[in-house]
């Protein structure tokens, strides 16, 4: 998997060495940038301790294994992974064997937790002087909760999306997943591939935190200027809009089949019309925008008579046709037949050996130069801590087995 | 202005780079001079991540996040409008609920950082002007209908041709080419299509979206990753290249465990409401009621879950809830991951009871002091005054000169010495239009006059 040289001009990050303390979500999302674009990314996972995603469902067959979990698989292609017991005496040794050899040390421990292996961000530098070190928290390395360490599902409700997620009639709702955790990968990776810029200009290297709950309450940052400027609080609106209408999601024909419709103007309201029914143009609760919020219950009710006899596909078709925005709501299932993501390639499907043939989650961008690409599956646990050890570090294989025996690797 | 959290942080503290302590002393008392401006004077050097490079932004609200984001990281980046101002000034939130270009909390939000020109690309001199632009740019980011810059001969290979090491990154809803490439859309469809919505909700009611748009952000985060790679790639090889950004994909990118659940299981992840479905073997609740609020609280599963659900037995326990089933359970060892669904109801219950008994945030200071599982459900109220975002200095005041006070808005969300930790204020319409056009394409008065004056900028 090293090839270097012959690719290398279509993989900006040949050469660099990543090495991963990251586990969870946020994490490995940043790091599968620098995999997917070239980097030797090592994952350094405890065999007692291993990543949330390995002991988390779906397994293969239903047999829980850290091998055979789905959800480590989908976000962690094309990297390494050495297994590595921290609390070994020799591993401090061996670690920093590692940060020399690394260029990117990445990590998303509880603040505290690198410095009490030896490994803080002033260790690393002495080591190796120009490291760039990524810190990803929940709540970043300093302030009265940083060591407090929540994960990123109640986070989703700390940073605020969950006051806006709910029915008027209901009660806030989770989000299905730890929502934050797919936010500050952005910000991360986009801070690290900046940092390795830098150091190619400067020589410098530094650190940098991260944390998930700024990076949440970002995306909420219209929110929250509303309330800080005109102390409007939001809350609940179910599928509604401040100013579009007919604007939600509508039954179709079938078991849990529905299509998203959104009105935003004139034109896409007499389309919508003109395809359903265009009596409705002429109707007083409707001619209107103004009619037409007053009224939307009605018009909603109106427009699902008229979805529900059709798939979500055919309704989506007619009314793209004439040019409203609507959209199949997909689940996981209709997303691996999705024309446009086969088109684009989206999912990398690759031998996993144990899972099998897996999708594997691949990159939302295509670079026409340097675009990213499948190399290898996901990695078992441990599966190169040989390889890395004696290709990457260069040890000789008495080196290796001497580790290995006294029980380094876990 | 708080500096302290960037380079104090006791997490990242290292060694001083040399002249830092002067910068930073600096920032204080810059007043309405940004102390971009200031180190620019004092240390030639670079000193932002990345300050080498200058970028056009010719996004609307589909894309502005990313520029935003390099901006941030140092980048100069110049928004171009059309003359008379982006449309995307007309979407509120507005200051103080009074619609204006001028206005828009919007705007404000997702331009800090950027300086502003205003060009009409639609007329011959306008398209020659960003000819020339990109001529002496890094990057340009567009987030048009797929096929319209080409149409105006301002398309990737029209713009290669001028600048051949141009990064140019274009965001779009299913991106360039493909099936659904000419689609109408908003968050809301996409959201569906991205296979994000059809999760979010309750079982017995429609697919629920985030009550804030989200699509074009997880898309716009996308490109400014994607866009640095390209960087990166061209300072080795000076090669430029076209960006392609999906936000579909980007959203399938945050579906996490539905695909290898399909996948691996054949089931398809519903709806759950209050709970969390796939997690865990069993169902488990994550919304809970406090006594006037809600919190979100998960039994973690493996190792890492163990010592959170230890604490939470203890504190049961204390209140004098825990029960026979409760005590028999071996919390150190217990794997909540795989549970039984009898399991997750017994403790339900008990831990229902226990979170009516406080309020919200109660519970929030003893899961800090606990080591719990547990977050607030916050309402903007409850951020803009959070004690960590305030220790962190995460709030940075904004100074808008032509509203006569300073707004506050989100700063940095990756803190380094070498990432600025104030914010400039978004430009107004053509607020840069001398500096760009006489000073940096060397147009003359007259020449800027002619051009003002019919429109094209």
């Amino acid at each position: 998997m090293t090839e270097k040289g012959a690719l290398s001009q279509e993989r900006p990050f040949a050469g660099v060495s990543v090495l991963d303390f990251t586990w969870g979500v946020a994490g490995p999302l940043t790091t599968k940038y620098l995999a997917d674009y070239g980097a030797t990314v090592v994952r350094v996972e405890s065999p007692s301790r291993p990543c949330g995603l390995r002991v988390s469902p779906p397994f293969k067959d239903d047999v829980p294994g850290v091998d055979r979990a789905g959800y480590f698989a989908f976000y962690n292609a094309n990297k390494y992974s050495l297994s590595l017991d921290m609390n070994h005496p020799a591993s401090l040794e061996f670690a920093a064997r590692l940060v020399a050899w690394a260029d990117v040390v990445a990590e998303s421990y509880s603040p505290g937790t690198m410095e009490r292996w030896g490994l803080g961000y002033e260790s690393l530098q002495k080591i190796k002087p120009d490291i760039i070190m990524l810190r990803s928290s929940s709540q970043g390395q300093d302030g009265p909760h940083a060591s407090f360490s929540a994960f990123g599902i109640p986070l989703v409700g700390l940073a605020g999306f969950s006051h806006f997620t709910g029915w008027p009639d209901g009660g806030c709702l989770p989000l299905p997943s730890a929502y934050t955790d797919l936010i500050s990968p952005r910000f991360a990776a986009a801070a690290v591939v900046s940092a390795l810029d830098y150091r190619r200009r400067t020589g410098r290297g530094q650190c940098l935190d991260c944390s998930q709950f700024e990076a949440g309450v970002h995306f909420l940052a219209t929110a929250m200027l509303d309330y800080t400027h005109n102390g409007r609080q939001g809350g609940r609106q179910g599928n509604s809009h401040p100013y579009a209408c007919p604007h939600g999601v509508f039954r179709c024909s079938g078991e849990d089949n529905w299509c998203a419709i959104a009105v935003f103007d004139e034109r896409q309201w007499a389309a919508l019309c003109q395809v359903c029914n265009p009596e409705w143009r002429e109707d007083v609760r409707f001619s209107r925008l103004l009619d037409r919020r007053r009224n939307e219950k009605d018009l909603k009710r109106l427009i699902e008579e008229w979805t529900v006899v059709r798939t979500a596909g055919e309704v989506m078709e007619r009314l793209q046709a004439v040019g409203v925005p609507s959209g199949a709501v997909a689940n996981a299932r209709d997303l691996r037949e999705d024309p446009q993501l086969k088109h684009r390639g989206y999912f990398w499907t690759l031998e996993h050996p144990v899972l099998g043939a897996f999708p594997h989650a691949g990159q939302a961008a295509i670079m026409s130069e340097t675009p990213a690409r499948p190399r290898s599956a996901a990695p078992c646990l441990g599966e190169h801590t040989e390889f890395v050890c004696t290709q990457l570090l260069g040890m000789t294989d008495t080196e290796f087995l001497e580790l290995f025996q006294a029980g380094v690797f876990g | 202005m708080s500096t302290a959290a960037s380079a104090g942080s006791p997490g990242c503290k290292g060694a001083e780079v040399a002249g830092d302590r002067a910068i930073i002393m600096l920032r204080g008392a810059a007043g309405k001079r940004d102390s971009r401006d200031i180190l620019m004077e004092h240390e030639p050097a670079a000193k932002w991540l990345l300050d080498e490079y200058r970028g056009l932004d010719l996004t609307d609200e589909r894309g502005m996040l990313c520029g935003r984001m390099l901006a941030g990281l140092g980048a100069q980046v110049t928004k171009v409008e059309p003359p008379g101002g982006d449309q995307a000034r007309s979407i509120g939130p507005f200051y103080e609920d009074i619609p204006h270009p001028e206005r828009s909390l919007f705007w404000f939000a997702w331009n800090a950082d950027k300086r502003g020109i205003t060009l009409d690309i639609e007329t011959r001199d306008g398209r020659d002007l960003l000819r020339r632009l990109a001529g002496n740019a890094d990057f340009l980011l567009e987030s048009f209908d797929p096929g319209y810059l080409d149409d105006l001969g301002l398309g990737y290979s029209d713009l290669r041709r001028v600048n051949p090491q141009l990064v140019m990154t274009s965001i779009t809803a299913f991106g360039q080419t493909g099936p659904y490439a000419a689609y109408e859309t908003s968050d809301i469809t996409l959201m569906g299509m991205g296979g994000y919505l059809y999760m979010i909700g309750e079982p017995d009611r429609p697919p629920l979206r985030i009550g804030c748009d989200q699509a074009y952000l997880h898309a716009s985060g996308e490109a400014a990753v994607a866009t640095v790679i390209a960087l990166y790639h061209r300072s080795a090889t000076g090669q430029g290249q076209h960006v392609d950004v999906s936000a579909q994909a980007s959203l399938v990118t945050s579906t996490v465990n539905a695909i290898p659940f399909w996948e691996l299981n054949g089931v398809v992840l519903e709806r759950s409401g209050e709970y969390r479905a796939g997690l865990t073997a069993a169902r488990q609740r994550q919304m809970w009621e406090s006594s006037d609020g809600y919190v979100i609280f998960y039994f973690a599963g493996g190792a890492f879950g163990a010592r959170a659900n230890v604490a939470l037995a203890q504190w049961l326990e204390s209140e004098g809830l825990a029960d026979d089933f409760v005590r028999s359970i071996e919390w150190e060892n217990f794997d909540m991951a795989l549970a039984t669904q009898e399991v997750e109801d017994h403790l339900e219950k008990l831990v229902g009871v226990l979170f009516k008994r406080y309020m919200t945030d109660q519970l929030y200071q003893e899961a800090i002091r606990r080591g719990l599982t547990l977050c607030p459900v916050s309402r903007p109220a409850d951020i803009v005054k959070d004690p960590q975002l305030r220790a962190r200095g995460y709030w940075v005041p904004v100074e808008h000169d032509e509203l006569g006070r300073a707004l506050e808005q989100p700063g940095p969300v990756v803190r380094s010495l070498a990432i600025p930790d104030g914010c400039r204020r978004a430009p107004r319409i053509g607020e840069h239009n001398t500096q760009v056009y006489q000073g940096e394409l060397s147009l003359n008065a007259e020449e800027m006059l002619i051009l003002k004056q019919s429109g094209v900028i």
